[in-house]
């Protein structure tokens, strides 16, 4: 009887998590432009969607934000756990704490101080401007990510790698690194999501004429979202589920490479 | 003899004002199995460190084979290390763990191959090569460690507590293995460990160590049987460690007995500490002891009784392989030759030295 | 791993951090201390007393704290349970909270205008089976709602993490010495997993305190929340002193909020390797 009162729990929480989902993909499918009435089923939206010049530019605006913001923030992230690991107790704890700042701190804060640091050096508000915010809150998740993999390094492995003669650099390379790479690409992976999601941040930061999808969005709610939105977002939104099931459904082929690669 | 291939000269060392070594003098000899024996804290594995190029000494010079490699990092030197845990690469499997230090050497395929081989012969775990170190026993691990430090045919291979991990039966097995290791190697030895059976079972020399000081240096033999100073009685077996009287040359009194023993040079009526090994101990009928007591306690230990005899208000400690129920009264017999005199600690710090584990 | 080389790899994000987190909270002072011509101010901060700014904050102060409890008696269940299946893998649970954001957030809110509005798909499956109709579209309510959504999955990941590593054979020592399900609930499980759900709290109620797009979206904008003021002097009226100024004020609340979970945060960076 507990068992089933638990089992309803979980699947009401999981509905109201994912009625949205379900909402959003029926109305990608819906012929009336209304979110609220049916107009019968279509597929124009998606027919359309390509040839939809501003939002192809807002998705690629995103998606290059994304992946530019992912990688440098997961460069200057993993290095500087790296780093922050070989520290002193007291300044660890001070840079862990600095870390904490965009994490802990509201997107609101964090957006509006980075628009008044581009209002007080001149800076002109634009892509640069949206990436740099985007690099900055997303160096924490990376920083974050990869530090639990550190601490579970065993130090006897570097020194091993050292006292078989390798290089400091090199001993890192071969020993350290592949063992906190599964960190890395979380973190990345991590970085890369929150920057496809953003939108405070970024409707802070952002010029005009520069749109991601969110802000592009966020314009439209008053005059009614374009339908197209809904059927890119379904797109985007199955194509990640898709790609989940393969790599849980394929735990191992990562793996099984990694170890025989020289 | 052959010559003294590693000599540390005034090792000194601390962490955060805790003084670890204090101007340590050793050298070791080519070929040799030495132990550095002490409970944990007492500087040996800093010391295993300062020679893997781990950590650097702050004072003092380590030199290799006549050449001074204080400031020489980890990689350049000749010395190989076997870690407390292994510390196999987990990523890669046991072929590639035992190449890693051949190919940053740039040795050749064939010869990383035979490498291999040779090495996993020699540890008994032929046929391991393509096999993760997580699907391997803690032993068959250690093998693999030793292994891939062994390749690099180093003149010395320095092993931290290699056999903390394992469980009594393989810690023994592992024991054998390593003398005939390096019986076959023909490289020296530098063991570190806090276990006093491993030690006396393994070494050519034991270095004992307390609290940043070599309290002693010499065979097992003379470890065992002629320690230095209480606490080398104390930390190596069992003993009875009494507060005694030298009143001249072969003449002790202890706990107001007088003792033939074979000692001189100590002077007249000098305070001194006297080691009985519990072993060395003979109860016999009161009336044929020096000194009587009475049994106390009795414990079966297999190979012997451990009892325990209330004399002159001291606890002796007895091993013997004839019973004696308690309440019994016995007499105590020593053969002047088991009666090792020590002096009595000079300082303070001397006096501090005491077993901390 | 202490060498030299490694301690230089922090360089640029020490820079980055001084020159994108340190400066960036400078100029929010800097802005909200000042007024048009540079000249010192308190008065930014002080107009949080006005009455359109002062109900603003405590609009938004009351609806967080409400979404907050409310996330925190979902969130404790949730965790629970899903901490106890045998399952339990630990990846799939993060993958499912997150897997969300990969819709748009926006979008994802927006969605409950059509299951919440008054002849939206709730209330027409409630009509069928003849329930009273909900009319909390445009109201705080549905703010509240909207943050519950939305932050839900900060209040039970924390507290599901603290959960899975509580050492199961501590729940049996406490049953062993006597304990009953509720007592060892309430005596080990419950202070165990303070620091999840101290975590949880602050990364449930500063964004919900801070918010406005929500209330801009479930609101219908008739309700203001401090978080719309601050975005609205930011945006609209461009007066980024009063904006900062008022920033000011919020942050005080996220600093007390950071100090608490910074208390309870022993697993976090305390502890030396």
């Amino acid at each position: 009887m507990a068992n089933v009162l638990k089992k309803i729990y979980t699947a009401l929480i999981f509905i109201f998590l994912y009625a949205p989902m379900v909402v959003l993909i029926v109305l990608s499918f819906n012929a009336s432009k209304s979110r609220s009435k049916w107009g019968g089923f279509t597929f124009k939206w998606y027919a359309n969607l390509f040839s939809d010049s501003s939002i192809m530019e807002a998705l690629g605006t995103t998606l290059l934000l994304a992946l530019l913001s992912a990688f440098i923030s997961t460069f200057i992230g993993t290095i500087a756990a790296i780093s922050i690991m070989s520290f002193k107790k007291g300044m660890r704890t001070l840079m862990i704490g600095i870390t904490n700042i965009p994490m802990l701190n509201a997107e609101i804060v964090t957006g509006i101080s980075l628009m008044l640091l581009f209002i007080f050096f001149n800076v002109k508000f634009g892509f640069t401007t949206i990436l740099l915010a985007h690099i900055t809150f997303n160096i924490p998740y990376v920083i974050l990510s990869v530090l639990p993999r550190i601490k579970q390094l065993n130090p006897s492995a570097y020194e091993a790698a050292m006292d078989l003669g390798a290089s400091p650099f090199k001993a890192f390379m071969k020993v350290v690194f592949p063992d906190i790479l599964p960190g890395v690409f979380s973190g990345m992976l991590m970085a890369f999501t929150m920057s496809i999601d953003d939108f405070i941040i970024t409707h802070f930061t952002k010029g005009a004429g520069v749109d991601t999808l969110s802000t592009k969005i966020y314009s439209q709610v008053r005059k009614g979202i374009d339908p197209k939105m809904y059927a890119l977002s379904s797109i985007i939104f199955i194509t990640v589920l898709i790609l989940l099931i393969l790599v849980n459904l394929l735990p191992n082929a990562g793996k099984s490479s990694s170890h025989t690669k020289k | 003899m052959s010559n003294k291939l590693i000599n540390l000269e005034n090792i000194s060392k601390s962490y955060d004002n805790h003084l670890v070594l204090d101007e340590m003098n050793l050298y070791i000899r080519e070929n040799e199995f030495v132990t550095l024996l002490g409970p944990s804290g007492c500087g040996k594995t800093t010391t295993l460190r300062i020679l893997g190029g781990f950590e650097s000494p702050d004072t003092g010079r380590v030199i290799f084979d006549g050449k001074d490699i204080t400031k020489m990092p980890a990689y350049k030197r000749q010395l190989n290390t076997v870690f407390q845990k292994y510390a196999l690469f987990t990523h890669m499997n046991i072929a590639e763990n035992i190449a890693f230090g051949l190919k940053i050497k740039n040795k050749s395929k064939s010869y990383i191959n035979d490498k291999i081989k040779y090495a996993l012969k020699l540890v008994n775990l032929e046929g391991y090569e393509n096999r993760m170190p997580d699907s391997l026993s803690g032993g068959q691990q250690q093998r693999i460690a030793i292994a891939r430090a062994i390749v690099n045919e180093p003149k010395v291979l320095l092993l931290d507590e290699p056999l903390g991990a394992l469980d009594l039966k393989l810690r023994q097995d592992m024991q054998y293995e390593l003398i005939r290791l390096k019986n076959e190697l023909g490289i020296t030895f530098i063991y570190v460990t806090h276990d006093q059976e491993e030690a006396l079972t393994m070494s050519d020399t034991i270095v004992v160590m307390n609290q940043g000081y070599i309290q002693q240096i010499g065979t097992p033999e003379m470890i065992y049987n002629e320690p230095e100073n209480a606490f080398v009685a104390d930390f190596i077996g069992d003993s009875n460690i009494i507060d005694s009287i030298m009143i001249r040359d072969e003449l002790v009194e202890i706990l107001g007995t007088k003792f033939a023993c074979v000692d001189k040079g100590f002077g007249e009526n000098v305070h001194v500490d006297v080691v009985i090994r519990p072993e060395d101990i003979e109860l016999v009928a009161p009336e044929d002891g020096t000194i009587q007591g009475e049994v106390t306690h009795i414990i079966f230990k297999g190979v012997h009784y451990e009892m325990e005899v209330m004399a002159n208000g001291f606890e002796w400690l007895v091993h013997s392989t004839k019973m004696f129920p308690v309440g019994e009264k016995v007499g105590i017999k020593v053969d002047p030759f088991n009666i090792q005199i020590m002096n009595k600690p000079e300082s303070e710090d001397e006096e501090a030295v005491q077993i901390e584990e | 791993m202490k060498n030299k080389f490694f301690k230089w790899l922090s360089l640029p994000y020490i820079i980055w951090s001084v020159g994108f987190i340190i400066i960036p909270l400078i100029m929010v002072f800097y802005f909200g201390l000042t007024n048009k011509n540079g000249s010192f101010t308190f008065s930014n901060i002080t107009s949080i007393a006005l009455p359109v700014h002062f109900k603003s904050l405590l609009i938004a102060l009351l609806l967080s704290l409400i979404s907050t409890i409310i996330c925190l008696l979902l969130s404790y269940p949730l965790a629970m349970i899903l901490s106890n299946m045998k399952s339990g893998n630990n990846k799939l649970m993060i993958l499912v909270f997150v897997l969300p954001m990969w819709m748009n957030f926006l979008l994802r809110t927006l969605a409950w205008q059509t299951l919440l509005e008054n002849e939206g798909v709730i209330n027409t499956i409630f009509r069928f089976v003849h329930l009273p109709a909900l009319k909390i579209i445009n109201t705080p309510y549905a703010i509240v709602f909207g943050m519950i959504y939305n932050f839900l999955p900060f209040m039970v990941l924390p507290i599901y993490n603290v959960l899975c590593k509580i050492d199961k054979n501590l729940l049996n020592a406490a049953r062993d010495l006597g304990a009953n399900e509720v007592q060892t609930f309430l005596k080990v499980t419950l202070p165990l997993s303070v620091p999840g759900i101290i975590s949880g709290i602050t990364m449930v109620f500063i964004p919900a305190l801070t918010t406005f797009v929500i209330s801009d979206l479930l609101g219908g904008s008739k309700i203001l929340l401090i978080g719309n003021v601050i975005e609205q002097e930011f945006t609209l009226n461009s007066n980024w002193h009063l904006g900062s100024g008022l920033s000011i004020v919020l942050m005080l609340f996220i600093v007390i909020s950071m100090i608490i979970s910074v208390i309870f945060d022993k697993d976090g960076e305390g502890s030396a390797l």
